[in-house]
């Protein structure tokens, strides 16, 4: 078990077949993540983050194709597993909370059953112990017993949330994958479920992939993060070395133009152009037609990695300062 | 578009607008067989001036109210009660809040909102012309001749260059940032002196939200435009508004200089609001925030404070009480609060 981190993605790549034509929407990604430490993925919509975390478990559609690379788990491609044996990991070693999960939730029945429902899908434990069970999840994630017994219509956004997560955190996962838990919450709300993730992963030591297009959340819930542009890793670093001395342009444009309510008000920086047309990238770095530090070689080949330490980005002409 | 900007009369220092006592209140579950006497008090007894050519943000937390005030006050909605007294210098001040017919569609020529998701507020089956020409064709303004150099001037504004590669096309064309530019556009072709700006950036990513919001401030100062800028993000408020006003429930609780606010927070419900802002250091952590779980039901709430059940600092003195009216605390500030 040990010697591997938890978590080891090599040169990952994912396409979409579309009517348009083809996506590639993971391309190349290669990240690890050490056991009980949380990785922040941060990218503007459309970047490919949700498509990275649904490679990772395999819940890509019936149009998407893992073209190559490994995801291994302690040591174990989960790529090569079957389906049969990749149920077995879902749920039991990497849980997942979905950007929408909070809709998912069926009207119909009681919010306690479905999590005891979706227990007995993984556990054979007796129906007793179950229920004891979801009433222990429910006080890890600061929910009422109460609540067990009612239906979603009576739940607040955040207290869904909550119960998502509780449902995510019943096997006790090694890793757990947030997509934008927080994004569709007021922000008394997501503090409190900021916390609450904070306070189990180091309760029960747990990893986690926290994805979102907020550098504010990301450097409040990460130890390392990872900036996506365009399907790819473009920095990868201690968060906080990316928020502190980032080296990709990207990156820099990103945090310059974040507006924050403490500190100074610095001028915000206006990054020109439009994100990329994933259906028709640029050439070179993807980043070229934007960048402010582009030159004639950008537009022409794949940059390369510039590596301070544990810290990296791909660029060709990385600025110092 | 000048004329707006100038105001020219003698009543100069009058402000844009003035809402006094504004309310909405919507029946709640009202049936065949029970007269309806449940209401849901989404705008309750608001007050607040907002100057000519001034941005005034309205923040709060999802189903405060702010939208149903921002419709209020271009009439796309009928107030229950109150009155908005509405001058830009170009006429007489008029109450708009009970307007109707004719002065009612004149007021829309000087009143526009403009929405968070641009997709829902336009026709997909339309033209980008025909999306920013909308409001003129409306009014009956122009000639198509007249209206297509108007379009055309719009949309080189708003950065859409060339103008007539965008003219033809359609919404889904376009990206979020570009659809956002078309509905601040066709806001702006009637040349209005108010506009209601409904989270227009909340749906953009950062790369292209800093233009859009760069593109509204521009606009705003060039052409003497009051804004009414309706966000949950204090940090986009920050960086639009001069002044700022916190709703809570129905209710303004705190409204102000913005950066005396922000460095000063007095009513306990704007502490919290601004205390659960992440921030955007790795290396600093913040406080929890102090506040508690309950809310207050809108329909047909107590008299008490609208924050008192999740206030950390009520006594029984704001149990026993009404609501509390906005006072002066600060040198700009005002504050709905017994103990700030
Ligand atoms: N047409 C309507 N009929 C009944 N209730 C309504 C109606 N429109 C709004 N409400 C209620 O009025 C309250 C205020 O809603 P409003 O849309 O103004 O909130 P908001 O502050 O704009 O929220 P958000 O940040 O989510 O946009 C809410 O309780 C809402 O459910
Ligand atoms: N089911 C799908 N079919 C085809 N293309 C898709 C599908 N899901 C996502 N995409 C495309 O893949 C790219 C990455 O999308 P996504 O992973 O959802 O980005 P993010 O989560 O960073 O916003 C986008 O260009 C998106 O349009
Ligand atoms: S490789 Fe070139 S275009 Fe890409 S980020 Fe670096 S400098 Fe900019
Ligand atoms: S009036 Fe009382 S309950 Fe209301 S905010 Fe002030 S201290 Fe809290
Ligand atoms: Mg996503
Ligand atoms: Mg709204």
């Amino acid at each position: 078990m040990s010697g591997y981190p938890l978590l080891a993605v090599e040169d990952l790549t994912m396409h979409y077949q579309t009517r348009a034509g083809e996506v590639c929407a993971v391309d190349g990604v290669s990240l690890s993540l050490e056991r009980g430490q949380s990785l922040g993925l941060v990218g503007e919509s459309g970047c490919g983050k949700s498509s990275l975390a649904l490679a990772l478990l395999r819940l890509q559609p019936e149009n998407a194709q893992i073209l190559r690379g490994k995801v291994l788990l302690d040591g174990v491609d989960l790529v090569s597993l079957s389906e049969e044996e990749m149920r077995t990991y879902r749920w039991n070693r990497i849980a997942m909370v979905f950007q929408s999960a909070m809709n998912a939730l069926d009207p119909v029945y009681r919010v306690g059953d479905q999590i005891i429902e979706a227990l007995e899908q993984h556990s054979n434990a007796a129906r007793q112990d179950m229920v004891d069970r979801v009433g222990e999840l429910y006080k890890l994630v600061n929910l009422s017993p109460n609540f067990i017994q009612r239906y979603p219509h009576e739940y607040s956004g955040g207290m869904k949330q909550r119960a998502i997560i509780a449902m995510a955190l019943a096997c006790e996962p090694d890793l757990i994958i947030a997509d934008e838990p927080t994004t569709a919450l007021d922000v008394i709300v997501q503090d409190h479920i900021l916390r609450e993730f904070g306070n189990i992963r180091k309760e029960l030591n747990m990893s986690m992939l926290y994805i979102s297009h907020d550098m504010a959340v990301i450097a409040e819930v990460s130890d390392v993060v990872a900036v996506m542009y365009a399907g790819k890793i473009v920095e990868y670093g201690t968060a906080e070395e990316v928020f502190n001395k980032p080296i990709h342009p990207y990156t820099r444009a990103l945090m310059s133009a974040f507006p924050s309510v403490t500190g100074e008000k610095h001028e915000l920086a206006t990054l020109g152009g439009e994100p990329p047309n994933p259906l028709d990238l640029p050439s070179g770095c993807h980043f070229h037609p934007r960048c402010p530090f582009a030159t004639d070689m950008c537009a022409e080949q794949e940059p390369p990695t510039v590596r301070r330490g544990d810290h990296w980005a791909d660029c060709w002409n990385p600025p110092e300062d | 578009m000048a004329a707006a900007a100038q105001p020219t009369s003698s009543n100069e220092d009058r402000p844009l607008l003035q809402v006094e006592g504004l309310r909405k209140h919507f029946p709640a579950g009202a049936s065949r067989f029970r007269r309806n006497e449940r209401f849901i008090h989404a705008v309750d007894d608001v007050n607040f001036t907002l100057g000519r050519g001034e941005s005034l943000g309205l923040v709060g937390e999802s189903g405060c109210g702010k939208t149903t005030t921002g419709k209020m006050l271009v009439r796309l909605i009928d107030p229950t009660d109150g009155h908005v007294i509405f001058d830009d210098g170009t006429g007489e001040p008029t109450d708009i809040a009970t307007l109707r017919g004719k002065p009612l569609k004149e007021f829309r020529k000087h009143a526009q909102m403009i929405f968070q998701d641009p997709y829902e507020s336009m026709n997909p089956r339309r033209t980008i012309f025909d999306t920013i020409a909308e409001p003129l064709q409306v009014q009956d303004i122009g000639t198509l001749v007249d209206r297509l150099d108007r379009v055309m001037e719009m949309l080189a504004l708003v950065g859409l260059t060339p103008p007539r590669t965008f003219l033809f096309r359609y919404p889904h064309e376009l990206s979020g940032g570009q659809r956002q530019r078309v509905a601040i556009a066709r806001a702006l072709i009637v040349e209005p002196s108010f506009v209601v700006a409904d989270e227009p950036t909340s749906m953009l990513d950062v790369s292209v939200r800093t233009g859009v919001m760069q593109l509204m401030a521009d606009l705003a100062s060039g052409l003497g435009i009051g804004y009414l800028y309706i966000t949950h993000d204090l940090a986009v408020a920050r960086y639009m508004c001069s002044r700022i006003a916190v709703m809570y429930l129905g209710k303004i609780v705190e409204i102000g200089d913005t950066e005396e606010i922000l460095r000063s927070p007095q009513h306990p419900y704007t502490q919290a609001l601004l205390s659960a802002v992440p921030v955007p250091d790795p290396t600093v952590s913040r406080e929890a925030v102090k506040i508690k779980g309950g809310v207050t039901t809108l329909i047909n709430p107590p008299a008490q404070c609208r924050f008192y059940p999740r206030c950390p600092i009520a006594d029984d003195y704001c149990e026993t009480n009404d609501h509390p009216p906005l006072e002066r605390k600060g040198q700009e500030q005002e504050v709905s609060c017994y103990k700030a």
